[in-house]
């Protein structure tokens, strides 16, 4: 026996020059803070699904311990150090008939909580609000389709700036957890959402309710959620969608009725400013100016800001034939993306007025030079 | 180590087979089982470093908030190489080359039943891996969708999924033939009085295994024959505009995916079954319920694949059904580690490199299946899946369970290869380096998962800061850790102290011939009683 331990401890000397590596490193882990557990939820389905992973979690925790202390027992006591013979058994029926049978009773009365968890989780019948989130590469789209708020829609994106993602600037409290739009829900009412996107599979997770929902294109899949408490929520895409997928936080705020309420009127008010008066004609300053503000939002992750694209990923905008050829295939590009392609139909997410100055904004920056204004009203006839 | 072997069988005059082949046609052209399985082997450990080091570039850049060593689009390319390489080039292929050593030898076959098909099947392996990491230097880049594959993003990417998928269909190739292989030999070559249920564990898990990879294995072929015909040839399989259904390929990919996992872990068992015994100086317990055990795991593993596809949006009914139908497998793997404990119940243990890792993987797959059991439960899983929780679980069940038992039939089987004992202070200190870093690694990516940080992303909010640090250090270790076994075998093979035939007077076939084992073993096959 002490053979082994000086053994042991030999082996552990020899290997401290690594770990010491790991010792150096300790005081700065040490005052960090550290979570070791789910938040609990603030909806009543979510937080039943918690309590049932921490029970779960205990009793595979004693199961664990109790099968180990037995094996470290053995180790200590059935060592041929100390002499201990091998015995010869190798079975015995009632063991074996307990051990598989004792493991599926075990098993049974998991199933009854995780069942009715499951259950109420699923319930997305009689919402007081249905919002209809889309994924796009790489943001969130939601549209207020029914209830209070309906008709509002907006897109909503990252708002942690680049320079804090290189290192050029501290980072934020909520670094990469913060978008320009966040969604807003009332609290204590039904929130369903059904979940759709429009090029690739992303997925609508916010750990707070316990909810997680793939946005699948083409399809519509659904969710529902009821939070119990007023705050700010945060969640992340978590289905891989692409280079941006870290980039496309979700924030949820649930405020009280009367916030809501007054939340609906202001985005009314503001839908209606951005319509604008669609006959407008717009001069190239104009478009260009707001054209550089729709392309920094919609396409310069992969474009980049310089038009020079990704080389062997994402094509250059800078001197290419669709941004200097014909504007008729330029505008259908951006209207109608390309198929087996990153590049998305915009046409169902920007307004005529978004997709005529960005179009003008790509057709007279970097080297290219045409000079032309694109006027929403093109947009409008080649939609 | 194949080399030495070589060149003992010549001294000890086994050479009455005609002239072969030296220098490098002597590899290329060889059907010799042991020949081929040294080439699994190193072949299988030359892409764990590949992989490692992938894994280490994306520890690298999630050491620390922001982006600071690849940019977004190269991460996810790392990460789906690390992945494939590690399942389809490092896992698979090692316990292939235990498969070949090993089987003729415990089972008294002079060779593989179809020794040019060996041959074939390995060499072909070189090719599929050339053309994974190569994909990485493609315009464009390999695929950067996660081993997944999941379309529509797959049909997105550039040639570099091509090549994934051709490369994938080389190895599905690989593994049908090899499979072939396994079972027309343990079916046809055993030894007279060797029935099945007197045949060692390992045998009998790659039996299971073999046909396990023959079911499969052709699914993920059509899984991706059918991504290559929407890339390129206008069908519509899994997009919508046309009629298909981009969760339908989740379906067809985890219907292989599942049972995959087994497949890995299978074999694990099996050597695991081999070093436990051997080291308790007693008999497996509960062999006839150890084998049942098996087979039925392989079995419930071909319907429970959904439970990869909770957030997917399938119905109510369907997620009770997998769940239940998952949970399940938790008794026939409850019954192997039971067998495992009851082995050494009252044995006479000591405790070798061999036994170290056969213990380690005990130890931590234990707990990967703890935390697989958490995540069959369909409400928990929502909240965890595509989470770290998700990378610790699968890591404590690949690493833990497939890489542990490898090393401990590598430390148990070299001396029978070599015909040298290995370092045994070096082998524990790889055992302890290992055992240390690989939780530091991975079993903080449990909080990570539970506080909320989604998988595959390259940058990350700052709470989860901390445990990122401690578990990008702890993969430098673990990556570096493993040079020192690839140390300890070369030194092992180039001398050390003389093996004797049984080594660790253990029972079974291959330690009743000389160490290293002679190039041509059985040629008259042994009598079992
Ligand atoms: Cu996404």
């Amino acid at each position: 026996m002490n053979l082994t331990v000086y053994r042991l401890a030999k082996h552990l000397g020899a290997k401290m020059g690594s770990i010491g590596l790991f010792f150096a490193l300790l005081p700065s882990l040490a005052m960090a803070k550290y979570e070791y557990n789910m938040e609990p939820p603030v909806s009543a389905t979510g937080l039943s699904a918690y309590h049932l992973h921490n029970w779960m979690t205990m009793v595979c925790l004693v199961i664990f311990v109790v099968v180990f202390a037995v094996l470290g027992y053995s180790l200590y006591a059935h060592r041929k150090s100390v002499g201990h013979k091998a015995a010869s058994f190798h079975e015995n029926t009632l063991v074996e008939l307990a051990w598989t049978i004792v493991p599926f009773l075990i098993l049974i009365v998991i199933a009854v909580p995780a069942t009715k968890a499951l259950i109420a989780m699923k319930d997305t019948s009689e919402p007081d609000i249905t919002i209809k989130v889309t994924g796009y590469q790489w943001k969130w789209g939601y549209d207020y389709l029914k209830g209070d708020g309906e008709g509002i829609k907006f897109i909503s994106t990252l708002s942690t700036p680049q320079a804090q993602i290189n290192g050029q600037e501290p980072k934020g409290e909520n670094y990469l957890l913060e978008v320009d739009n966040p969604i807003v829900v009332p609290v204590n009412k039904k929130i369903r959402i059904l979940t759709t996107a429009n090029d690739v599979i992303h997925s609508w997770a916010m750990p707070a309710f316990a909810i997680k929902q793939d946005a699948v294109p083409g399809f519509i899949r659904d969710t529902a959620f009821r939070v119990e408490k007023e705050g700010t929520y945060r969640g992340q895409c978590s289905e891989l969608c692409g280079k941006d997928h870290g980039f496309m936080p979700i924030v949820v705020e649930v405020v009280s009725d009367e916030k809501y309420a007054a939340w609906v009127e202001d985005q009314k008010k503001k839908m209606a400013a951005a319509a604008g008066d669609p006959n407008k004609v717009w001069t190239l300053d104009e478009s260009k100016a707001y054209g550089e503000k729709v392309y920094a939002t919609n396409c310069v992750a992969c474009h980049q800001a310089n038009g020079k694209g990704i080389p062997g990923a994402f094509k250059a905008l800078d001197g290419s034939p669709i941004a200097t050829g014909p504007k008729a295939e330029h505008i259908s590009r951006v209207l109608n993306g390309k198929a087996g392609t990153a590049m998305a139909a915009f046409g169902k997410q920007l307004s005529d007025a978004d997709i005529a100055a960005v179009i003008t904004y790509e057709r007279n920056s970097w080297s290219n030079k045409t000079g032309e204004v694109i006027q929403p009203s093109e947009i409008k006839a080649a939609r | 180590m194949a080399a030495v072997d070589h060149a003992h069988g010549h001294e000890h005059g086994h050479d009455g087979h005609g002239h072969h082949p030296t220098g490098l046609m002597r590899w290329v052209t060889t059907t010799n089982h042991k020949d081929i399985g040294s080439m699994y082997l190193w072949f299988s450990f030359a892409m764990f470093m590949v992989g490692g080091a992938m894994s280490l570039v994306i520890r690298a850049e999630l050491f620390q908030p922001g982006l600071q060593v690849v940019s977004p689009a190269f991460y996810n390319q790392m990460i789906t190489l690390h992945a494939l390489i590690m399942v389809f080039g490092a896992i698979m292929p090692a316990f292939v080359g235990f498969a070949n050593w090993m089987i003729p030898l415990q089972i008294g076959a002079p060779d593989m039943a179809f020794a040019r098909m060996n041959n074939w099947s390995f060499w072909i392996l070189p090719v599929a891996g050339s053309m994974l990491v190569g994909s990485m230097f493609v315009p464009g880049g390999a695929s950067g969708t996660g081993w997944t594959l999941y379309p529509p993003l797959s049909i997105q990417m550039g040639m570099g999924m091509d090549m994934a998928i051709f490369g994938v269909h080389l190895l599905g190739m690989s593994s049908i033939m090899g499979s072939i292989n396994i079972i027309t030999t343990i079916l046809n070559l055993r030894a007279p009085g060797m029935t099945l249920m007197k045949m060692p564990m390992f045998c009998w898990t790659w039996l299971i295994t073999a046909y396990l990879l023959i079911a499969v294995m052709p699914v993920l072929a059509g899984a991706v024959t059918m991504l290559l015909t929407d890339r390129h040839f206008g069908t519509t399989f899994f997009d919508a505009a046309g009629g298909g259904d981009p969760v339908l390929f989740q379906h067809i990919f985890w219907f292989f995916g599942h049972p995959e996992v087994y497949i890995i872990a299978l074999p694990a068992f099996g050597v695991i079954s081999e070093v436990i015994p051997a080291f308790s100086r007693k008999p497996i317990f509960g062999y006839t319920s150890m084998v049942y055990a098996i087979a039925s795991i392989a079995i419930i593993s071909f319907f429970v694949w959904a439970h990869h596809m909770y957030t997917t949006g399938i119905p109510l009914t369907g997620q009770l059904y997998f769940m239940y139908a998952t949970m399940l497998i938790a008794v026939p793997t409850g019954v192997k580690v039971f067998n495992w404990v009851a082995t050494m119940w009252r044995g006479e243990l000591t405790f070798e490199t061999p036994m170290l890792f056969a213990l380690g993987f005990l130890f931590l797959f234990t707990l990967g299946g703890f935390s697989g059991l958490v995540l069959s439960v369909t409400a928990v899983d929502i909240m965890l899946q595509d989470t770290y929780y998700v990378v610790a679980h699968f890591h404590y069940v690949m690493v833990a369970g497939a890489v542990f038992s490898a090393y401990a039939g590598a430390y148990y089987w070299l001396p029978k290869w070599t015909g040298h004992m290995y370092d045994e202070t070096l082998g524990k200190a790889h055992f302890w380096l290992t055992l240390f870093f690989f939780n530091l690694t991975f079993f903080v990516q449990h909080f990570l998962g539970l506080a909320g940080m989604p998988r595959r992303i390259p940058d990350y909010a700052l709470q989860f800061a901390e445990f990122n640090k401690l578990s990008s250090i702890g993969a430098f270790g673990l990556g570096l850790s493993q040079l020192l076994f690839l140390y300890v075998v070369i030194k092992c093979i180039k001398g050390g102290k003389k093996a004797e035939a049984n080594v660790w007077g253990a029972p079974g076939l291959e330690w009743t011939v000389p160490s290293p084992a002679p190039y041509h073993t059985f040629e008259e096959p042994p009598v079992v009683k």
